[in-house]
Order: structure tokens, then C-alpha cells, then sequence
């Protein structure tokens, strides 16, 4: 299943990117993509978190991807 | 009443606090967070603000509703800028309104270290030489 991920902040310029799409294996958790963006971009070990939301709500590695689901990287949030 | 958003545009934290003033109020508590020209004794030239915007609202919406519900106060407004910001400039405005003031008191700290915390909007530094985005890195 292919997931395209939005990115904001740091995150963007990590990917250099806006957008990256990610081809989820077996395995369709937010944790399974959290390892494979990592191994493809190594910067993102060294931000201070990683968040990541699905469809505008914060979700927890565990949760499951869908076809369609509006996903967003969150790097450490710093409005105000 | 509650009133939440973001805007490319100036910020008005007089127009937030006329907008917030009700007959019963006994007290109203505006915090407004303005860009610095310092940082770590580097002089910053702008800020950039970022955000997701459909979730940095609804943030934004689930503050002003627990604050609203946890101080009973009447009314609240949670306004932030987006894009280039310049020194001295607002960047965030919240203006709690409520009977007493200890509630009104309560409710804006909450509410503008919880932003800080919860809501996708990020801030770039940007510098003679160079720019950052605040807090990415530890």
C-alpha cells in the first residue's frame, strides 16, 4: 500500500520535499512507517521528537494505516 | 463565545480584547507573543510561521473548549499568524474573559503552554546568516 506522507517544518526540508510517497509492506502501522522513513532519511534520528497525525489527529505508532488516510509528519511543534 | 484562527495577516490585540468584553466580566487577560529581536545574542531579522492548518484549528478549538469548560469563562479568543512576522510584531493572541480574574488568570497560561505544546505550527529563525526552526533539535 502506497501512503503519501506530508511534511511540514524541519521535516520538509528533510525530505526536501512536501510530499513523499512510502510503499508500506505487510506491516501497516505508524511504527512501520516511522522505521522506513528513518532508514531513508537518517536526519530525522536526530530531531528532538517525531509525531505523526492521521487524518488531523495525533496517533500512537501502533495505529493503523489506511488507503487514503491523510498522513503528516509533525516534527517538535513550536507556535507562539 | 470562543473565536479561533490564523491568519497571514496582523494580529489586533486590542480588536481581541474589545471582542472578549462582556457586562459580567470581572476580569479579562490577554496574552500577546510578540517577536523578539534576540536569541542567544544573535539578532534575528524575521520569523517564518508554519502551520497544518485544519489541525492546528481544531488544537486550537479542543484549548479554548476544556479551558472554556474547566474556568467557566465566558468567552475566549485564540488568534496566530502565519508567514513572515517581524520584530515587535504579534504572533499569538489569547484573551479570556470571566467573572473573576483567577479564572481568566488560569485559563490563558493553560492555554498558551498547551499551544506551545499540542498545536502543528512551526517558527523559523531567521538570521543574517542563516536560519533555524525553533525546537527541532534537542
Amino acid at each position: 500500500m502506497d501512503i503519501t506522507v506530508t511534511a511540514f517544518g524541519i521535516a520538509k526540508d528533510i525530505i526536501k520535499n512536501k510530499e513523499v510517497i512510502i510503499s508500506l509492506p505487510s506491516d501497516r502501522s505508524v511504527g512501520a512507517l516511522r522505521s522506513l522513513l528513518s532508514n531513508k532519511y537518517p536526519e530525522f534520528e536526530k530531531l528532538a521528537s517525531l509525531k505523526f497525525a492521521v487524518n488531523a489527529d495525533y496517533v500512537e505508532d501502533g495505529h493503523e494505516l489506511k488507503a487514503g488516510d491523510e498522513v503528516v509528519l509533525i516534527p517538535p511543534v513550536s507556535g507562539g | 463565545m470562543r473565536e479561533i484562527f490564523i491568519t497571514e495577516h496582523k494580529l489586533d490585540a486590542k480588536a481581541c480584547t474589545e471582542a472578549i468584553t462582556y457586562p459580567g466580566a470581572g476580569g479579562i487577560v490577554v496574552f500577546v507573543g510578540t517577536v523578539r529581536d534576540q536569541t542567544k545574542g544573535k539578532t534575528v531579522k524575521h520569523l517564518e510561521f508554519e502551520a497544518y492548518e485544519p489541525m492546528a484549528l481544531k488544537e486550537m478549538k479542543k484549548i479554548a473548549d476544556y479551558a472554556t469548560k474547566h474556568w467557566s469563562l465566558h468567552q475566549m479568543v485564540i488568534h496566530h499568524r502565519t508567514g513572515l512576522v517581524q520584530i515587535e510584531e504579534e504572533a499569538v493572541v489569547i484573551a479570556c474573559s470571566s467573572a473573576h480574574r483567577k479564572e481568566a488568570f488560569e485559563a490563558c497560561q493553560y492555554a498558551i503552554d498547551t499551544l506551545k505544546e499540542t498545536v502543528p505550527i512551526w517558527k523559523k529563525e531567521v538570521f543574517e546568516d542563516g536560519e533555524v526552526w525553533v525546537s527541532a533539535h534537542p
